[in-house]
């Protein structure tokens, strides 16, 4: 019972985060509202008994990824982004878009069939601790795909630099 | 014990909102925020299958879609920052030059 009181606060509290994110006129604040999302996304993860993935969701989103955006935001002119429509012209299309989206998955949902259970019960992630189970897994059978994250990442690095950067002049 | 239906409801919720934004904002910045909402909405989905299934592959898949998540906002961050400095917009209805 009082997980499900908790699930349901987290749940509603992450849609009206998410909502507000969308809708509000300063960017600034939609910033400060999505980092709010995103510590009760982290703890949405602990119920599931996901530490080291809540840990790496404020680590990496809220330390790492809002920040690049509240630099990004820092950069625009507020003053004028406050005084015009904040929606384009054919918002009520979009949203008509998004509800059949909606109803479509949650249709779809409901006729869900769960797999036969995997290997990595509750007792076993207990035993080797969450941390070591997933390195193991990531490092033998994902170790390519790792590799190639890792290639991503460098591509960003250059790829940020060379776009951002100013032209010299030659 | 939370049935994983409210799990999955949840996430699609959060996808839409995102879908939402994505189509209806004007501001550049706030289109890269709702893709991160989907992302996002997407992750609560693995996470939570992965719970369900006893399997870790979700979470592992949901690591990766965070370090390309990271990859993304940075690449787009960078094209907003060279979109800014040419046109002094951020408005994506103000950029038209690929316009036939």
């Amino acid at each position: 019972m009082i997980q499900q009181l908790l699930f349901a606060y987290f749940a509603l509290a992450s849609v009206l985060f998410s909502i507000l994110v969308v809708t509000r006129k300063n960017p600034v604040h939609s910033v400060l509202w999505m980092l709010l999302l995103f510590f009760h996304i982290a703890s949405l993860y602990l119920f599931l008994n996901a530490e080291f993935m809540a840990a790496i969701q404020i680590i990496v989103y809220a330390g790492g990824i809002l920040v690049l955006f509240l630099f990004v935001v820092m950069l625009m002119n507020l003053r004028q982004e406050l005084l015009i429509n904040r929606f384009i012209g054919a918002w009520p299309t979009s949203l008509t878009f998004a509800i059949g989206l909606l109803v479509v998955i949650i249709m779809s949902v409901k006729s869900f069939i769960a797999a036969p259970p995997g290997m990595y019960s509750i007792d076993l992630i207990k035993q080797e601790t969450h941390t070591k189970a997933l390195g193991k897994l990531l490092y033998t059978e994902f170790l390519y795909p790792f590799e190639i994250a890792s290639l991503i990442l460098l591509v960003a690095i250059v790829g940020a630099i060379v776009l951002a950067k100013r032209r010299l002049k030659s | 014990m939370v049935p994983l239906s409210w799990y999955m409801l949840l996430s699609t919720v959060i996808f839409t909102v995102g879908v939402f934004g994505f189509l209806s904002r004007k501001n550049i910045i706030i289109m890269f925020m709702s893709i991160e909402l989907m992302l996002n909405a997407v992750n609560i989905n693995l996470i939570s299958l992965s719970h369900y299934l006893q399997d870790l592959r979700g979470q592992i898949l949901a690591f990766f879609v965070i370090a390309v998540a990271a990859a993304e906002a940075a690449i787009g961050l960078a094209i907003v920052i060279a979109l800014f400095r040419n046109r002094a917009t951020a408005h994506v209805d103000e950029v038209k030059e690929m316009q036939g």
